[in-house]
């Protein structure tokens, strides 16, 4: 789960990283409001879930409050890699001397946590650790130890950060280091870390991504999910359990498990289809699973064709079957539906659906031949 | 022969009496597998499977009278980490965690710790292993698989259950069928297991079935073409799926442009392995 930078940033405060004054406004007049109290330069900040805001142009300093109230009307009109920008954050402008990047993620290959650094902050971290990687500094972090001093200095030597700050820069490591592991973060990212014309380190933009996993044990955080940036489908999957992700084809694809559910869209493609989404509605079929998953991929209206594959292991077929009959029930769709069905009991689970008029298929390449025909309007009920 | 587990598998169930774990006892107790100990906190002393096995409140107390040798685990992601924390400290030597969705910072700190200590991990969120006709450990349907020449070793749980049905309707078999998990932190990696199949002397062929997010199939690639002698037929899922979403499996993201299929099957084709274009290609690939 991704978190926006004005909610990163209210937490990197609460673990005592310094963050610039600011506020969220949601209108241009409460953006003026704000930068009044604020006092001279602000900068207006579009607060969407993707990068490229700066290039964008969703970000922009504003000398008075007249023209921050300006700057937010235009900003809170824009559409950002299509999202509409809904708030925005109105932040005291850093005297910036210098940017540095400093974030912790976790490094899958090593696994560990890895603190990274680079003196070329401020920029895309992507673009500079593919064409000058020298520029990072990367040390990794003993998860039963968690970062230590030591590794701190090694960083800010690693990065010519001046001397007069080491001891600013050591706090703020670690700080961002029990940011990282007490929200269990995958990501926790300061870019830039400024080292403002006064000598002091200041986190004027920040990143976070939390593990979805953990969402568990931070019901504060979970509420920080921003569903107005969601796709409402993967919203409405979530509540029920089903892990949806939608896609642009014309096939819908309903699967029991994450990796026979991306075989499943493979080869739909292989055999000339598109699939419209992922996804998986884990084990037990049950009906009013089944019948949430045929509501989600029928609300996008450019399928054409459900392709259903179920490999009923130790989940019985014909409970399946039943349980798709009883989702049918309800939500009745008008498009041609494939089903496949293996495993115990498959032979009554086949029977049962093929009565009820839909396509059925034995192996997983003529289920995909079908269900591709059917979305074309060769192959019919 | 087989890899892992045999039929002298001594199996201790944690989380036994919960709904899971009882269900999934039954049908490896019915499999075959010898299981000799269940554990649940609070419920020492009692008996399941028709008052064949008894319950302990530890790990450690099941170990002291039972022996058993290897464990696998049905309790909920909260409380999973210390389950795999007790049996390593219990010394058990094989740990098999089913359990799917285990925060990953909670995963770094067990293989850390793992990592000091002489027991074998699989998992987690993985279907567990099976030696057809002789021991399953974990959720692998056992009548969708013979027993057989070729070794299997896959990051999925369904799409495994696909290839073993597909290899089972040409009359082919496996000698073991090891699923390693979903999740981007596990414990033991494909490398582990193709190192296994290749000194089991009843293995002849390995299957390998990956999926997109990291690097453990390039890995494997490399391993495959300097330590192989055996033939490896492969499958990659995820070929469809876009950058930066999440399918499904914590493990399966692609990041940045790299983990997506077209660079793990250029690097195990590469390596001499045989990429099938969908799972139902393998048996032919085999032959």
């Amino acid at each position: 789960m991704k978190l926006q930078e004005y909610q990163s940033k209210s937490i990197f405060a609460k673990f005592g990283i310094p963050i610039p004054k600011g506020r969220v406004a949601t209108t241009a007049t409460e953006a003026r409001q704000i930068a009044e109290e604020l006092g001279g330069r602000v900068v207006v900040k579009s607060q969407v879930l993707v990068g490229g805001r700066g290039k964008a142009g969703g970000i922009r300093l504003a000398k008075s409050p007249k023209e921050a109230e300006e700057l937010a009307t235009q900003i809170l009109g824009m559409v950002i890699k299509g999202l509409p920008v809904r708030k925005v954050l109105i932040d005291e402008a850093a005297n910036i001397e210098q940017e540095i990047y400093l974030g912790i993620t976790n490094d899958r290959a090593a696994r560990r946590p890895v603190i990274m650094a680079s003196a070329a902050g401020g920029v895309d971290i992507e673009e500079v650790a593919r064409v000058s990687p020298e520029k990072i500094i990367k040390v990794h972090i003993d998860p039963l130890l968690g970062l230590r001093d030591f590794q701190s200095r090694d960083i800010a030597a690693g990065i010519d950060l001046p001397r007069d700050c080491w001891k600013e820069f050591a706090r703020i490591s670690l700080n961002l280091w029990k940011v990282y592991s007490e929200t269990d973060s995958t990501l926790a990212e300061i870019n830039p870390l400024v080292i403002t014309k006064d000598r002091h380190l200041v986190a004027v933009d920040g990143k976070m991504v939390i593990d979805d996993n953990s969402l568990f044990r931070h019901s504060d955080l979970a509420e920080m999910r921003d569903l107005d940036e969601e796709v409402v489908s993967e919203t409405e999957a979530r509540k029920y359990g089903l892990s949806f992700i939608k896609l642009d084809g014309q096939i819908g694809c309903m699967v029991n498990g994450a990796g026979l559910a991306m075989t499943t869209m493979d080869i739909v493609k292989l055999f000339g289809g598109e699939p419209a989404n992922f996804l998986d509605i884990g084990g037990g079929a049950n009906a009013d699973k089944v019948s949430a998953a045929f509501r989600i991929i029928l609300s996008d209206k450019n399928v054409k064709a459900i392709l259903i594959n179920i490999f009923g292991g130790i989940t019985r077929c014909d409970e399946v079957a039943k349980g798709i009959l009883a989702a049918l029930e309800e939500v009745k769709p008008s498009i041609p539906m494939v089903v496949r069905l293996v495993g115990t009991n498959s032979e009554e689970g086949i029977r049962l659906l093929a009565d009820a008029n839909m396509i059925t298929a034995t192996t997983l390449a003529d289920a995909a031949k079908k269900s591709v025909l059917a979305s074309q309007g060769i192959l019919e009920m | 022969m087989s890899i892992l587990i045999n039929k002298n598998t001594r199996l201790l169930v944690q989380g036994i009496t919960g709904n899971e774990g009882m269900f999934h006892s039954e049908q490896m107790h019915a499999y075959g597998t010898n299981i000799v100990a269940g554990v649940t906190p609070g419920k020492g002393g009692e008996w399941v499977l028709n008052d064949k096995v008894p319950v302990f409140d530890s790990v450690r107390m099941a170990v002291q009278a039972t022996e058993a040798n290897a464990s696998v685990i049905f309790v909920p992601s909260r409380f999973a980490p210390d389950a795999i924390y007790e049996a390593a400290d219990a010394g058990i030597p094989l740990i098999v965690c089913i359990t799917e969705g285990i925060p990953v910072q909670d995963m770094m700190r067990v293989r850390e710790y793992l990592d000091q200590k002489k027991v074998r991990l699989l998992g987690p969120n993985c279907p567990g292993i099976l030696t057809p006709g002789e021991c399953k450990v974990g959720i692998i349907p056992g009548d969708i698989a013979l027993a057989g020449n070729i070794g299997v070793v896959s990051r999925s749980g369904t799409l495994t259950y696909e290839v073993l049905y597909a290899l089972k309707l040409v009359g082919m078999g496996a000698t073991t069928c090891v699923g390693i998990g979903g999740d981007p932190i596990n414990g033991m990696s494909f490398i582990d297991c193709l190192d296994m199949f290749e000194a089991d002397p009843h293995t002849e062929k390995i299957v390998m079935i990956g999926e997109i997010g990291g690097s453990d199939e390039e890995k494997a690639a490399q391993f495959i073409a300097s330590h192989l002698t055996k033939p490896v037929v492969s499958f990659i899922a995820g070929q469809t799926a876009p950058p930066g979403k999440r399918m499904g499996h914590a493990g399966a993201i692609i990041e940045g442009g790299s983990g997506t299929a077209a660079e793990k099957i250029i690097a195990l084709e590469k390596a001499g392995v045989q990429v099938a274009k969908h799972p139902e290609e393998i048996p032919m690939l085999l032959r």
